[in-house]
């Protein structure tokens, strides 16, 4: 491709575990891979809603800290979801951007993703497609495993993202939209509910656990009473799904998250319901969280609305 | 062969086939994962065989609970159906700078390290599952004499191709992970392969392992 034909943007800096990501691979788990995927699925969603790109384009994801970018290339839109600050520089000066609200990029202007407030991910998109090789149907880079584009590894400094495709019917769009958080957890009873003491059920529902730092794509860590297990501390391994929460030897929570590990030998308290899985994982360290039981009809009701809600939003994008 | 099919969160089938850990009631588990497998059932996303367990995750959107739980109860299995089993040779490098715990290995079972190397060698070893981290197989079983526990403290990296034991399994690491089996050995032969799109595994569930012993000057010639 000759350079004056490309479109792309150079990385100035990386910003914090930041990767591409889209819904992520199915049916692999058996061989030891895990979906991966967008964490925050409503914020993908929307993302590409509001950039009216296919409903599986591959996104941009950033934990913390975004990254940098400067652009080369002909006209061009992007929008980022999530809460997240960020600056729009160009030529006529540098202004503050808002979430859900599409800007148009000219040859030379950056991006500047200074952060995520009170959250932990963020997502950035272009009006077009991102240039990137599918693995197992899917160009989530799920780094554990080294698998994905860019070798399966996050993005660094100086790497440049190329564009092979833009939407040139594009017309601007954004949404009115603050977020959603959430306190209180909701999950079902898990299958070894019963390898813990009863006054270990009951803190594990009445008190509150904090987030540690020892979280990212594949877990996170929670410290808080100890959970007394009076069974066995170990199950024999066995097949693990997002939002498990297992107990420790130690007796403390480590919620399974998208890059988790597929199989596992610590009992399961509990799994936290789907419709609040987005939520959860915008929950940053320090936070404090408490578990509330539900039955599982009413989580796969909970799921319907959830899911009614996203597009719902979908529907307000103008 | 299923005793029983619980909820695992809102959106998994938890299928119980014992609480045992043998040969046969993973080959059950393993034919009904072939099974459901090849019925490419809509709707399906997920399907993670272990020693006694399997857990089919859905999507909520297309299935809830009761619904596919009734399906999968109405899915019969012909007991006499043969598991298609592949033998699969691996070569193993038991030099001092690969047999990390052998030392450790040679205190708990009392045994001398040549002894517990024949041992480990003579004996071929079934594919109970794959995974926690890409195409890992989870192997059985070792002989009595030859079981103990995993290390005290595990270490925060598991050099890739390592072969390790505990209890009454061995495995391979096919990545660079923080582990806790008793490391005998490595590998120079690719377990899992990310640029074969079809079937990364070199060891799937139901396979037979035999491995052999080699050289380092064989494991750098494989190597390179």
């Amino acid at each position: 491709m000759k350079s004056k034909d490309r479109n792309y943007f150079k990385i100035l800096r990386a910003g914090i575990n930041t990767t591409y990501q889209d819904l992520g691979r199915n049916n692999l788990y058996h061989i030891g891979i895990p979906f991966s995927g967008a964490m925050d699925k409503r914020n993908f969603q929307l993302l590409n809603s509001l950039l009216q790109n296919d409903y599986n384009s591959p996104v941009i994801e950033f934990a913390y800290q975004g990254p940098h970018l400067k652009y080369f290339g002909k006209d061009i839109f992007f929008c980022i979801s999530g809460n997240v600050s960020f600056k729009i520089i160009t030529k006529e000066g540098v202004i503050d951007g808002n979430s859900y609200q599409c800007y148009l990029l000219k040859n030379g202007d950056e991006v500047d993703i200074r952060s995520t407030n009170k959250s932990v991910y963020g997502y950035f998109s272009i009006n077009g497609t991102f240039g990137v090789d599918y693995y197992w149907g899917s160009c989530s880079i799920n780094t554990q495993a080294q698998i994905g584009p860019n070798n399966g590894n996050k993005f660094s400094k100086d790497l440049e993202i190329e564009i092979i495709d833009i939407n040139n019917s594009f017309n601007k769009r954004k949404l009115d939209y603050l977020g959603s958080t959430i306190e209180n957890i909701r999950v079902i009873k898990g299958t070894n509910y019963d390898y813990f003491s009863e006054s270990s059920q009951n803190k594990f529902f009445k008190e509150s656990f904090k987030i540690t730092k020892l979280s990212d794509r594949m877990g996170m860590r929670l410290e808080g009473p100890k959970i007394e297990n009076i069974v066995d501390p170990n199950i024999k391994s066995e097949g693990l799904v997002k939002g498990v929460i297992q107990i420790t030897s130690a007796g403390d929570p480590i919620i399974m998250l998208s890059d988790h590990g597929t199989i596992g030998g610590y009992p399961k308290i509990a799994t936290v319901i789907s419709a609040d899985y987005d939520r959860l994982v915008q929950l940053t360290p320090g936070s404090n969280i408490k578990f509330k039981d539900v039955y599982l009809e009413d989580a796969e009701t909970l799921y319907k609305l959830y899911q009614m809600e996203t597009n719902n939003l979908i529907s307000q994008i103008k | 062969m299923i005793k029983n099919i619980l909820n695992l969160g809102d959106a998994a089938l938890y299928c119980d086939f014992g609480s045992d850990v043998n040969q046969e009631i993973n080959s059950n588990v393993i034919k009904y994962f072939y099974h459901i497998k090849k019925l490419n059932l809509k709707g399906i996303t997920n399907l993670t065989p272990s020693y006694n367990k399997l857990i089919i995750s859905y999507d909520l959107n297309i299935h809830s609970f009761l619904s596919l739980k009734k399906k999968i109860e109405n899915i019969e299995i012909k007991e006499n159906n043969k598991l298609e089993k592949n033998l699969i040779e691996i070569p193993v490098c038991c030099d001092n700078n690969f047999a990390l715990d052998i030392k450790r290995v040679e205190n708990k079972l009392k045994l001398k390290s040549e002894i517990i190397l024949e041992k480990f060698f003579s004996k071929n070893y079934f594919c109970y599952m794959t995974g926690f981290v890409a195409g890992m197989p989870f192997l059985g079983d070792l002989n009595q004499e030859m079981r103990l526990k995993r290390l005290e403290t595990p270490r925060v990296k598991v050099p890739k191709g390592s072969v390790g034991i505990t209890e009454q399994f061995c495995n391979i690491y096919t990545f660079e992970t923080p582990g806790g089996w008793n490391i005998l050995g490595n590998t120079p032969q690719n377990i899992f392969d990310t640029s074969n799109q079809t079937n990364p595994n070199l060891v799937n569930p139901g396979d037979t392992i035999k491995f052999y012993r080699i050289t380092l000057d064989q494991y750098n010639e494989i190597k390179r």
